[in-house]
């Protein structure tokens, strides 16, 4: 019965779900052998994503609630190394990919 | 309104912007802009999450930038210093890193509802408790793969007896205290739910402990999509749609890769993660009796390549281990001067993570139209004057082909013995990972060359440049 009500209320949040996964599939299947290592870091990066929510939690503490605070800051460093250093190694990675003449 | 439409627009850009740039990847050439344009919707996320309106809020920018300044510098060094072997390390910490900060976003909300400032709703309660699950897995497992990796750790040690019992009761004791918690609210079941986290990180280093070196590059996409999937429950939790889109396309992209490993070894994702061949019953079949494989000189390897019309090298581990590719391709280029077509093998699972082999050499210039997947170069083998074997073994093992009681029968190989030559550069007669005997170094067509592939390798340049 909860589950029911819970898929009513949240129709077009599971619609989503649904066609993201597919779509990701579809996406990633086209992705050569060649290039496995760098959309493996490259998806790396993007699973960084979570750093929105690490800020959302920093930007909502209170100004002294340091539990929240020193997780918060925790959530956008763990989430920035992410961002910061998988986009920028699978572009070191991609340049070496470039055509040779 | 308008500032609430424009926050939404940006989140709606910048998941458009993962998608379309995953979708660049499919092709060397536009793969770079791609990756540009998916950390241009990573920038514009995360500016959105500063700004976006969040009634009653304190902002506390001055800790978002200095996080986002530590965090950006950590990630900026270790990007710029990492070696290209080094890749399957750095990829696991990077998922290690992602699994961790789920975890930290989730217990906040344990935190939260135990000051009672927040009151989970049923599914709030189980995305929070499948988030602390997925992520903790993801963190220890991703940490404990980079010490596998690094040789921080040696293979087999800590394996208890059984150990793959002790994994399946770990997992059960998981699911019914999940369950329990999930049934007795978060509230009344606070301390069963930091029970029940602390066994998702026991439960991470379990399962990966028995799972051997080769077996990496399926144990590396697992993780990644696990990563994948914590972020995209963490979205939930924050019902933010950008997160969930990202966390999903990661997910399918570990998961595409896992089942693609799986398949290039022919084994089930249950076979890997128990410890299939790693463990127990080696059942060693006919160990070479007696067998003598036949060495050749450096001289005679260099005169027979020099005069070859075409040469396929097959990369394994042990070029990476070696740091072998550059010298690997000034072979090729003296080769090539000479008119010999040298192409390269690569095997999905040569190496210690998906595609490691065809980084290493793309970082030695070799450019990629020459690097064969499986099926391309085993259509090519039978018209390959030679073939040299640089520090792979089981992914050219004929048993894998002809001997139903090989531990490896069924996984599609490189059909090697198919060329007229081969050659094998080995640092000795060790065998492969679990010890399973290679009947191709006893073939009538192969010659042995011993020692490590750098030193091998530059002397058969030398020689070569000789004639």
């Amino acid at each position: 019965m909860e589950f029911i009500q819970f898929f009513n209320t949240n129709l077009i949040l599971i619609y989503l779900l649904i066609f993201t996964v597919i779509l990701g599939f579809e996406v990633i299947s086209k992705v050569p052998t060649v290039l496995h290592t760098p959309l493996m870091s490259g998806a790396n990066a993007i699973s960084g994503v979570v750093i929105i929510g690490a800020i959302l939690l920093l930007r909502s503490a209170t100004p002294d609630d340091y539990v929240m605070l020193i997780l918060g800051f925790l959530g956008v460093v763990l989430g920035m190394i992410n961002v910061a250093g998988g986009f920028a190694v699978t572009n070191r990675m991609l340049e070496m990919f470039k055509k040779k003449k | 309104m308008i500032f609430e439409f424009v926050i939404n627009l940006a989140y709606l850009l910048g998941a458009l912007a993962f998608i379309i740039g995953l979708r660049k990847l499919s092709s060397p050439d536009s793969a770079r802009g791609g990756n540009l344009l998916a950390g241009a919707g990573m920038i514009v996320a995360i500016i959105a999450a500063m700004i976006m309106p969040l009634p009653g809020a304190s902002n506390n920018y001055v800790w978002i930038l200095a996080a986002l300044a530590v965090g950006g510098l950590i990630g900026g060094i270790a990007s710029y210093r990492v070696q290209m072997t080094a890749m399957p390390q750095m990829v696991s910490i990077f998922n290690g890193l992602g699994g961790a900060c789920a975890v930290v976003l989730a217990s906040s909300e344990l935190v939260n509802t135990n000051s009672g400032e927040y009151v989970p709703s049923a599914a709030q309660t189980a995305n929070i408790l499948f988030t602390l699950l997925i992520g903790g897995i993801t963190f220890t497992g991703s940490l404990l793969a980079y010490a596998k990796l690094e040789e921080l750790l040696k293979d087999n040690k800590f394996v208890l007896p059984r150990h793959a019992v002790f994994n399946l009761v770990l997992l059960a004791v998981l699911i019914i205290l999940g369950v329990y918690t999930y049934l007795l609210g978060l509230e009344q079941g606070m301390t069963f739910a930091v029970v029940f986290m602390a066994i998702a990180l026991l439960y991470g280093i379990s399962f990966v402990i028995p799972i051997g070196g080769a077996d990496m590059p399926v144990v590396i996409s697992l993780l990644n999509s696990f990563s994948g999937i914590s972020a995209a429950l963490a979205g939930l939790i924050y019902d933010n749609r950008m997160m969930i889109v990202g966390g999903i396309l990661v997910g399918a992209s570990g998961t595409i890769l896992t089942l693609l490993m799986c398949r290039a070894m022919n084994r089930s994702l249950l076979n890997v993660l128990v410890g299939g061949f790693g463990g127990s019953g080696t059942a060693s079949a006919a160990s070479a009796g007696g067998q003598v494989a036949k060495e050749v000189s450096l001289n005679d390897a260099a005169i027979q390549l020099f005069y070859s019309q075409s040469v396929m090298i097959v990369p394994g581990y042990g070029l990476a281990v070696a740091q072998a590719q550059k010298v690997c391709k000034e072979l090729d280029d003296l080769l090539a001067a000479n008119g010999v077509d040298v192409r390269y093998a690569i095997h999905p699972v040569a190496g210690r993570m998906p595609g490691h082999m065809n980084v290493l050499l793309a970082e030695a210039d070799v450019p990629y139209p020459k690097l064969l997947d499986l099926e391309d170069a085993n259509a090519g083998l039978t018209n390959t004057d030679m073939v040299v074997i640089v520090g792979a073994n089981d992914v050219v093992n004929p048993a894998a082909e002809d001997d139903p009681g090989s531990p490896i029968y069924g996984m599609p190989v490189l059909k090697v013995w198919d060329a007229k030559h081969v050659i094998v550069l080995k640092r000795s007669m060790r065998s492969g990972y679990a010890g399973i005997e290679n009947p191709l170094f006893f073939h009538a067509k192969t010659r042995m060359l011993f020692g490590d592939a750098k030193d091998t390798l530059s002397k058969l340049a030398s020689e070569v440049k000789s004639l």
